[in-house]
This record gives structure tokens, C-alpha cells and sequence, in this order.
């Protein structure tokens, strides 16, 4: 990801994003190329679409692939729901855990692991944390329903963060064995290996609704710059606005917690590398944050892969690992220009 | 378009902020909205635009409930400044204008050559397009204000509502942006305008609203409603009268005192 300078007129938002979504297709080529075993890429190709059952058609279509496709679709979730968080809220430090889906989200995956289900029934685990995410919002829609605020989301979000972590700590306390609880940790830290074709069309619907939801939020989150009454003053429901919000955030991310755990700082810090690229416009900011998430989880989960460590690192340390620098960045950047 | 506001009364966190206010806004028409701080005008604002439904009374524009016009038509038609200028983002001064357009805008079109006339008309009314291209935040609390009038400014609807335009603002601007609400006035538009500064009130405004305690306690000519006694009572100042230039001046004096 290039960072585009802070001068006022910076490059016109279809180019950028013809340049994210070319600099996307690249590392999703990158991703389908890097692996463990050496693979002919081109006779992959052909005999996957000849539909020859090769083992290079099926190393292609049952690893490579689905591998590639769910971290752009995780990606793209994470950096299109941080950043329109960050919009709602008014808060460059607001990511998509912040209203609780994930961390609900990744208990609810947890509990199918736990109670054993995830080893009888196929998808049980990425269901179990669509189940934890729909919980989650609903009780948020019960409050919105109520009249609730953009402070209410957020100390709801704070509660549901708290619980969630405590029950899935509860679950590792009460593990039957050491090796269920190894388990449970490294599958909350993260990682698209081993997934299949399954989990993509499992994530693939919910994503694609999450996403119109989100990018329908652009000029409503435009209009927040000014805060709540010129937004509302402007014609922008601002409940409708949250419940679009939350629920677009809730399916992107719930569903992308479920099918490949909890990645964090990708909705944190992409948001904040690319707003200098749109002028700051907390709309305009949706779409090359999409991208730019995809982007970065692709990049991240090939670099694991090319890492001389075996077994290969989770996804979720590795993106904390690139992530926590930026965040102090963000922080010093902050501090300075609030002298 | 008319706008009426009958027995008008709300109550924020149990305590009654408004009560039985009644008044009408007219097109072409400069009205202030004066009184002490915490009489209720901001409050009384925001229910004339639509943005805190009142607990009682009725709010009619050309006749239709605010439920029944709908947010978009309504926000086509109010334009309203809020106090302070507070932006979440460094947008640039243009760009916090042309946010004004939005009600304009259909899903996913870009600004027209409408919109674009709209904010560039608006950015030299308001004395703001030396600095269009500036970050909100770089700007003094004055150049702020001016960028967040203009964007009022550029929804270009039958009725502009601010609250406090002046606050922050050197002696030139805010003469100039009272000319400019009487102006805006003057093409056709009804203004309502919250004032602290009581000189500017009494010379630039066709009609004054008195709040005072949650109450309307005078409305009329402005000469009228700022009379010595209401003066006393309700801001508990007494005041210099003269004329200058052929308009009238009012210069609040010293603390009242009834010994």
C-alpha cells in the first residue's frame, strides 16, 4: 500500500481506486502463486478449467484458491467496516471490534468448538460464530430500537467485548483437555490455512449484503463530519444510518470472525493510511478502505508463507505485528498536532 | 412556505425547556431569536428545524407535519447552522460546503454544475474562498464559522435557521454577515437568527423573538420588544438609545438596578 501525500488536491477517487483495485489483483495473484509445494501454475489453470482432475487443478481449486479469495473477503470486511466505524463514531481509534460483533462472534466459534460439535458436524465452526455475531446484534438493534446513541453503542459494545472475552477465557478455564485449549487459542488468533471452497460460499453472501449496507452509509457518514444535528439537518436518519451501520458491520464482520477467526488492526490502522489519499472524507473513505484491507491481509498471509517458520504464524499475530508500529505512529501524529 | 409553531413545549431530562410558544416565520423576513443564555433559543431552534420532536403543541410547514414532509424535503428546505464549529475530519473548506448540497444529491451522483455554482456562490458571500482549499482545522475560529455559514448557505433552501453566527467573529464579519443574513432576507428566503449582541438584533432585524425562561415573552418590531422594562426584567440591563446613520442604535449600558 502506498501512502499518498497530505497536499490538498490529492489523486481523483476513480484512479485511486483503479489503483487499489489493481494493486489488489496483483497480491491476490501473489497469494495464488506462493505456496508449500511448487505448483505449475498454468497447467493448474488449464486443467481446472478443463475440468481435469489433476492434482495441480486440485491443489488450485481446494487450497490456493479458497485461501486467496477468503483473505480478500476478510480483508475487504475489515477495512470497509473499521472505516465506516471510524466515520459513525467520529473517531480515528474506533475499529470493528469496537461494538462487540467480533469478539461475540469468535465466542460464539468457540462454544462449537468446545462443546464438540465442530468435530461431528462440517461448518460448525464458522456457524457457531455467525450465531455469536447475529446474538450480538441483535441485543445492539434491542437498544437502537430504544432510542440509543452513538455513546450507548459504544459502552454496549465495551459490555458485550468484556463478556464475550470472559465466557471464551471461561470455555479455555473448563477445557477437558490441554490440547482443546490449544486449539481454541490458536484458532482465536487467526488464520486462513486449511479453508475451503465451503467456507467461502458460507461468508460470500453474508459479506456481499454487509458491504451494501456499509457502502450505502457514505454520504450519511459525510454529513457526520459536521456532527449529529447539521447531519440530521441535512436529511440523514441518523438511526437508520446506525442500524445500517451496525448490522452492515455485524454481517461483514461476524462472518469474517467466523471463517477465519479474530484479525485485528487491519480495520484499525487501513483506514488511517488511506485517508490522506481522499481528502479525508469519511465516505469516499469506504471503498479504498475496502481494498486496502484486502490488500494488506493478502500481502500479510503470503509474507507468513514465504516466513522460514514452521508451523507458519497465525494470521491474526502477524497483522498485529505490522499493525501495533502504525498505531503508535497514529498515536505520536495525534499528540503532535494536538499541541 | 410557511412555517408555524402552535403551544410549541418539550422537556429535556424531565425539566421543561420550552413552553407554549407560538410563532410564525415569514418568508423575506430577518427574525432574531434574543434572550438570556439558557432561556431555551437553541432549543426553540432545533424544534423549528425538525431536530427534537416537541413533547406538545403543533409544528406546521405549508400546513404538513415534519413526520409527513419527510427528513429529505424538509432538509431541502431548512437550512440550519449549529453553534460551535467542531469537524470530525481535516475536510477542506470547499468540501465542508459542498456537504451543503447533499440534500440535493441523488443516491450515488456526483456534484453538478448546480451544486459547484451553489458552493462557489456561497464561498464568496460568506467571504470564505480566499481559503477553500484550507483544512477546517487550520483555520481561526472566525475563517471557521464564515465556511460552516457558507455551507449553510449552500443548501439554498426557503429557510435559513443559525445559532450564533456571530459567536467568534471580528467587528467586520460580523457586520458583514448581518448584511449578508439581510440580504439572504431580502432575495426571498425567512432567516432566524440567534443573537447575543443586542446592537446588531435591534439594527439589523426586521422582527425580534424575546425568550426568556422557556417562554416567549415578546415578539414584534424590535425597538418594541427591547423596551427599557423588558430589558430590566428579562436581561437586567439598562441601555443607551440613539440613531446613527439613520438606524437605530441600542447599546446595552450597565447592570439594572432597581434602588
Amino acid at each position: 500500500m502506498r501512502r499518498a501525500g497530505r497536499g490538498p488536491s490529492p489523486l481523483p477517487p476513480s484512479l485511486l481506486l483503479a489503483l487499489l483495485g489493481l494493486a489488489l489483483l496483483a497480491v491476490f495473484a501473489l497469494s495464488v502463486a506462493v505456496g508449500y509445494a511448487p505448483l505449475d501454475l498454468g497447467a493448474a489453470f488449464g486443467d481446472l478449467l478443463a475440468g481435469r482432475e489433476s492434482l495441480p487443478a486440485l491443489v488450485l481449486r481446494e487450497l490456493r484458491l479458497p485461501r486467496a479469495m477468503l483473505g480478500a473477503l476478510v480483508g475487504f470486511s475489515l477495512g470497509l467496516s473499521g472505516a465506516a466505524l471510524q466515520g459513525l463514531l467520529r473517531n480515528p481509534l474506533a475499529e470493528p471490534g469496537v461494538i462487540g460483533v467480533s469478539s461475540t462472534a469468535a465466542f460464539g466459534a468457540v462454544l462449537a468448538f468446545y462443546s464438540g460439535l465442530s468435530a461431528s458436524v462440517a461448518l460448525a465452526l464458522p456457524l457457531g460464530g455467525i450465531a455469536g455475531a447475529v446474538l450480538a446484534t441483535l441485543l445492539l438493534f434491542i437498544l437502537l430500537g430504544r432510542g440509543a446513541g452513538t455513546t450507548t453503542l459504544i459502552l454496549a459494545g465495551v459490555a458485550l467485548n468484556s463478556f464475550a472475552g470472559a465466557a471464551t477465557s471461561l470455555a479455555l478455564n473448563l477445557a477437558p483437555n490441554p490440547y482443546a485449549a490449544l486449539e481454541i487459542v490458536f484458532w482465536l488468533m487467526g488464520s486462513l490455512a486449511d479453508r475451503s471452497l465451503a467456507h467461502v460460499l458460507l461468508a460470500l453472501p453474508l459479506m456481499l449484503v454487509g458491504w451494501a449496507l456499509l457502502l450505502s452509509t457514505a454520504p450519511a457518514l459525510d454529513a457526520l463530519t459536521l456532527g449529529e444535528d447539521t447531519a440530521a439537518s441535512l436529511g440523514v436518519d441518523l438511526t437508520w444510518l446506525r442500524v445500517r451501520l451496525i448490522g452492515g458491520t455485524a454481517l461483514a464482520v461476524g462472518s469474517a470472525v467466523a471463517v477465519a477467526g479474530a484479525i485485528g488492526f487491519v480495520g484499525l490502522v487501513v483506514p488511517h493510511l488511506l485517508r490522506p489519499a481522499v481528502a479525508n472524507r469519511p465516505g469516499r473513505l469506504l471503498l479504498a478502505s475496502g481494498f486496502g484491507g484486502a490488500i494488506l491481509v493478502l500481502l500479510a498471509d503470503t509474507a507468513l508463507r514465504l516466513a522460514p517458520i514452521r508451523p507458519e504464524l497465525k494470521l491474526g499475530v502477524v497483522t498485529a505485528l505490522i499493525g501495533a508500529p502504525f498505531l503508535f505512529s497514529l498515536v505520536d501524529r495525534m499528540r503532535r498536532e494536538a499541541r | 412556505m410557511t412555517v408555524e409553531a402552535r403551544a410549541l413545549a418539550v422537556s429535556l431530562g424531565g425539566k421543561p425547556v420550552l413552553q407554549e410558544v407560538d410563532l410564525a416565520l415569514r418568508p423575506g423576513e430577518l427574525l432574531g431569536l434574543v434572550g438570556p443564555n439558557g432561556a431555551g433559543k437553541t432549543t426553540l431552534l432545533r424544534l423549528l428545524a425538525g431536530l427534537l420532536p416537541p413533547a406538545s403543541g403543533s409544528l406546521r410547514y405549508d400546513g404538513e407535519s415534519p413526520r409527513a414532509l419527510g427528513r429529505q424535503a424538509l432538509a431541502r428546505r431548512i437550512a440550519y447552522l449549529a453553534q460551535g464549529g467542531d469537524t470530525a475530519w481535516p475536510l477542506s473548506a470547499e468540501a465542508v460546503v459542498g456537504l451543503g448540497r447533499l440534500p440535493h444529491r441523488r443516491p450515488f451522483a456526483g456534484p453538478s454544475r448546480a451544486d459547484q455554482a451553489a458552493i462557489d456562490h456561497a464561498l464568496e458571500a460568506c467571504d470564505a474562498a480566499p481559503f477553500r482549499d484550507r483544512p477546517l482545522g487550520t483555520l481561526s475560529g472566525g475563517e471557521r464559522r464564515r465556511v460552516l455559514l457558507a455551507r449553510a448557505l449552500a443548501v439554498e433552501a426557503p429557510y435559513l435557521l443559525a445559532d450564533e453566527p456571530l459567536a467568534g467573529l471580528d467587528p467586520l464579519h460580523q457586520i458583514e454577515v448581518m448584511e449578508l443574513l439581510r440580504r439572504t432576507a431580502r432575495r426571498g428566503a425567512g432567516v432566524v437568527v440567534v443573537l447575543h449582541d443586542l446592537t446588531l438584533a435591534a439594527r439589523f432585524c426586521d422582527r425580534l423573538a424575546l425568550i426568556d425562561r422557556g417562554r416567549l415573552v415578546a415578539e414584534g418590531a424590535p425597538a418594541e420588544v427591547l423596551d427599557d422594562e423588558r430589558l430590566a426584567a428579562v436581561f437586567g440591563v439598562t441601555a443607551f438609545r440613539g440613531r446613527h446613520d439613520g438606524e437605530p442604535l441600542l447599546l446595552p449600558w450597565r447592570a439594572y438596578s432597581s434602588g
